[in-house]
């Protein structure tokens, strides 16, 4: 049996074209932290705006900086942003979610206000408070974004919660005197995993395209450090006599996005 | 009727937490009307006086609600940087704004309804794989980026609009519906995907329902079954997506606004937020969200209307 | 003779491996006659309902033999055909009258869908008069509020009632109820096998009782049809199946009733 069937046989086609991209573009990633094939604020005036050659991968953005390095670090930022505002979101809402989900109560309704509120608010509308309150720079970015996300953590943690909480095993533990932390932590939660692991998938792929949104705002990253948004943004003005400087940094964009949304697909399937 | 009505009692206390939150945030920033008024520069018994003169020394609870009942009278404050009143600065973008919003929400039903319900219907075959396929991507395309595709294809290649230009609705409607058309569009597609992918697999997953089989045992057709039966299950998660889409449209509108050049909501938006408007951002954000928070409440409205379980009032 | 199915196969093909889930069974069915088909679940016996009905699915089904419905061909009848027949001639109620309804469509409604397939000339003040008698007739109390209301409202035993109501509308001259009463109560089986006799009385209509219970089938049904693994393994009257079952699975399905309702 080949490898293509066996592995075809046990993961339909679009999951392995997920995991095909997305371990591409980890590397990429994981690739940038240790090297990148120019510096990326070295600017070279002979090869402003160059076309893709062999030396520029992506050709050159309007100050002669490599753009495919450029990209490289760009997608870093945009990883370790969206990683962040994800664990942020995931832990605040698992933490909000489990206890009003437990406890029920009027804390649980007073939460749950609030939390319903902020989750009417569009997440990058939250952010552009936060941030004019607070300033632009990537860990405001962050600290926005993340809290943004809390809210649909919490609900989905929360009615997961409230379905387990009646379930005969619980109260089973319960009786025979189990701790509450312990039940929370221990019973529960990693029966919540495979329903909260899809949505901290879309949810990484939200926080992708709002930290991209954002900086594209120029509200994010601030240059000269890199970003997809933000090079997206100066692209455009030379969109017509280099839109590789646009294509790109798109493309990357559009692949890291696919390849989670490819898996999350596949990861729900088999939930 | 009565669900209507607690619906309707939220809608006004969400309106009220949301202006409120955003008000205390606003006001615990350093910095305020009086500072703004006369500078950083000036002598403190003046800035003191002044903010005698404003009322800016009266309880916080005072100043929310004198904020908020002037808020509702349509007087959004003045704004630091150009010492005009934000209502005047706003009224006239926010149509933009708000029309773009509308028009691509427009898009997204009339196209994702049809394709939805086709790609179900057919699924498995060619086109359902083809549209799978390009939904997929679709929904990976940030819709900024997806302005720039447009601008340089659309407007730059194959000239069908001049990239940048605009016109006033005032001036010229229809020449003011030809520029945001595309821009548009650009908001539009990816939540066309998103819906299109979300409306077929709702059919299918309905589909397989046991109503469905009592349906056809009755001597209904596939189209009978599909709209008599099917759609109007299968909608009731599409509402509920659609009712946040329009939401984010409204963002996203002013995220496309940058890239077409568009003078909307957003664009003072940003300005505001870079110069530190701070009566401007205020005003824009508890306006976008009064709209959000509305769109919520019809959401409701059209759910309780298809969903005959949730007027019981069986919450959560 | 009503229906009449010769030598029916039916075989499945969503796998690599055929499975083959009716084999060669053959039986009839008389107008105004009560048949019970028993078998454990996997015996075939609702999927020879489903064939009946017209409702196998369309793809991966290797169908083979006859089935004879008031002299018409029924297993490789088009789906146009058989819609004539479905929900008119032929009524059927499920084994789920939770999920079997359709939860965003009041009663009235959904009882009256097979009148205005089937009579489409029929004016809306009589399909309404019609459906409200129907709800009398399954013996639902208030028919009128009944008509107004959404399944989420009624119990089990109602919505089952609803369904009955709701296959009868067109006066078809066979029902089938597949497992009608194994999702309820006890007390609410009884009342719904009842029902069934009574509507087979009044209304002369012939009904496929398919059921996994003996001492349900014992109480309603003329004659019984013993199913196991796709395969027929009995058939005669109730009578004879009780007192002289030829079978060995025949006989330990008989011994598998509990005593005291075999007692009474």
């Amino acid at each position: 049996m080949s490898l293509g069937k066996w592995i075809g046989k046990k993961y339909p086609v679009n999951v392995i074209i997920g995991m095909v991209i997305t371990g591409v573009m980890l590397l990429l990633i994981v690739m940038s932290f240790f090297y990148t094939p120019y510096d990326i604020t070295k600017m070279d005036s002979a090869s402003k705006l160059a076309a893709p050659s062999l030396c520029h991968l992506m050709g050159c953005d309007n100050f002669g900086r490599d753009i495919f390095s450029r990209v490289l670090k760009g997608m870093q930022n945009t990883f370790v942003i969206a990683l962040l505002t994800v664990i942020i979101g995931t832990t605040g809402g698992v933490l909000i979610g489990a206890f009003t989900g437990f406890f029920g109560g009027w804390l649980d309704e007073v939460l749950m206000r609030i939390i319903d509120v902020v989750f009417a608010f569009p997440s990058i509308l939250l952010a552009l408070v936060f941030v004019s309150i607070f300033g632009t720079g990537r860990y405001n970015v962050v600290a926005a974004l993340g809290v943004a996300f809390i809210p649909s953590f919490a609900r989905i943690v929360r009615g997961e919660f409230i379905k387990y909480r009646e379930m005969d095993y619980v109260k089973s533990a319960r009786l025979a005197g189990v701790g509450r932390p312990r039940i929370i932590f221990v019973h529960i939660l990693p029966n919540t995993f495979p329903v909260l692991t899809s949505s901290v998938m879309i949810g990484f792929n939200n926080a992708v395209l709002a930290e991209a949104g954002m900086s594209y705002l120029g509200i994010g990253v601030q240059p000269p450090d890199a970003s997809l948004g933000s090079m997206l943004s100066e692209s455009q003005t030379y969109l017509f006599s280099a839109p590789w400087y646009a294509v790109f940094p798109g493309l990357m964009i559009i692949l890291l996005v696919l390849g989670f949304s490819l898996l999350a697909d596949g990861i729900k399937a088999n939930a | 009727m009565k669900y209507a009505l607690k619906k309707f009692a939220a809608m006004l206390v969400t309106i009220l937490c949301i202006s409120f939150l955003v008000y205390l945030a606003f006001d615990l920033i350093p910095g305020d009307a009086a500072l703004a008024a006369l500078g950083t520069d000036v002598e403190p018994e003046r800035l003191a006086a002044l903010r005698e003169e404003m009322g800016l020394n009266r309880p916080f609870l005072e100043r929310y609600f004198d904020w908020l009942t002037s808020f509702l009278r349509g007087n959004f404050g003045t704004s630091y940087k150009y010492k005009l009143p934000v209502a005047d600065m706003i009224v006239s973008k926010l149509p933009v704004t708000v029309i773009m919003a509308l028009i691509s929400f427009a898009m997204m039903t009339a196209v994702s309804l049809p394709v939805g319900i086709y790609t179900a219907k057919h699924s498995g075959g060619r086109i359902d794989r083809v549209i799978t396929v390009v939904n997929q991507v679709m929904m990976s395309v940030p819709h900024f980026f997806m302005g720039i595709l447009i601008t340089y294809v659309f407007g730059m290649v194959l000239k069908l609009f001049t990239p940048g230009g605009f016109v006033s609705y005032k001036v010229d409607f229809w020449g003011f519906l030809s520029y945001i058309l595309f821009p548009c569009v650009a908001i539009a597609l990816p939540k066309i995907a998103m819906s299109v992918k979300l409306l077929r697999g709702s059919c299918i997953g309905e589909a397989k329902k046991d109503y469905v089989r009592t349906a056809y045992s009755k001597g209904n057709n596939t189209n009978k079954v599909l709209y008599g039966h099917v759609l109007k299950n299968a909608m009731i998660p599409v509402i509920t997506l659609w009712g946040m889409t329009l939401a984010d449209m409204l963002v996203g509108s002013i995220v496309i606004e940058q890239v077409f050049n568009i003078p909307g909501i957003g664009r003072i938006l940003l300005t505001s937020i870079s110069y530190r408007d701070y009566p401007v951002v205020e005003a824009i954000i508890v306006l976008i969200a009064f709209v959000v928070v509305a769109t919520n409440f019809c959401v409701d409205l059209i759910y309780g209307m298809i969903d005959p379980r949730i007027n019981v009032g069986a919450e959560s | 003779m009503l229906l009449e199915v010769k030598d029916l196969n039916i075989e499945f093909h969503d796998h690599d491996v055929p499975e083959r889930v009716v084999h060669d069974v053959s039986f009839s069915l008389d107008e105004g006659e009560i048949l019970g088909i028993v078998g454990e679940s996997g015996s075939g016996k609702s999927m020879t309902a489903m064939a009946i009905a017209g409702l196998l699915k369309r793809h991966d089904v290797e169908k083979k033999g006859t089935i004879f419905f008031e002299g018409a061909e029924l297993l490789h009848a088009s789906r146009a055909q058989l819609r004539k027949i479905q929900g008119n001639d032929i009524g059927i109620i499920f084994q789920e009258p939770m999920t079997s309804l359709n939860p965003v469509k009041r009663i009235g409604w959904q009882v009256e869908e097979s009148l205005k397939i089937h009579r489409p000339d029929m004016s809306r003040g009589e399909r309404k008069r019609r459906a409200i008698a129907a709800l009398s007739d399954v013996e639902l109390p208030n028919p009128e509020q009944v008509y107004a209301k959404y399944p989420h409202e009624l119990s089990g035993g109602m919505r089952q009632r609803v369904m009955i109501a709701s296959a009868m509308i067109c006066e078809p001259k066979l029902l089938i109820a597949d497992e009608p009463t194994t999702a309820l109560d006890v007390t609410i089986q009884l009342q719904i096998v009842k029902l069934l006799q009574r509507l087979n009385r009044e209304k002369k209509m012939a009904v496929l009782f398919i059921s996994h219970d003996l001492s349900l089938v014992k109480r309603l049904c003329d004659r019984i049809v013993v199913m196991q693994n796709g395969d027929l393994v009995e058939q005669g009257s109730a009578q004879e199946i009780f007192e002289r079952p030829r079978e060995q699975y025949t006989k330990e399905l008989i011994d598998a009733i509990p005593r005291l309702e075999k007692l009474g």
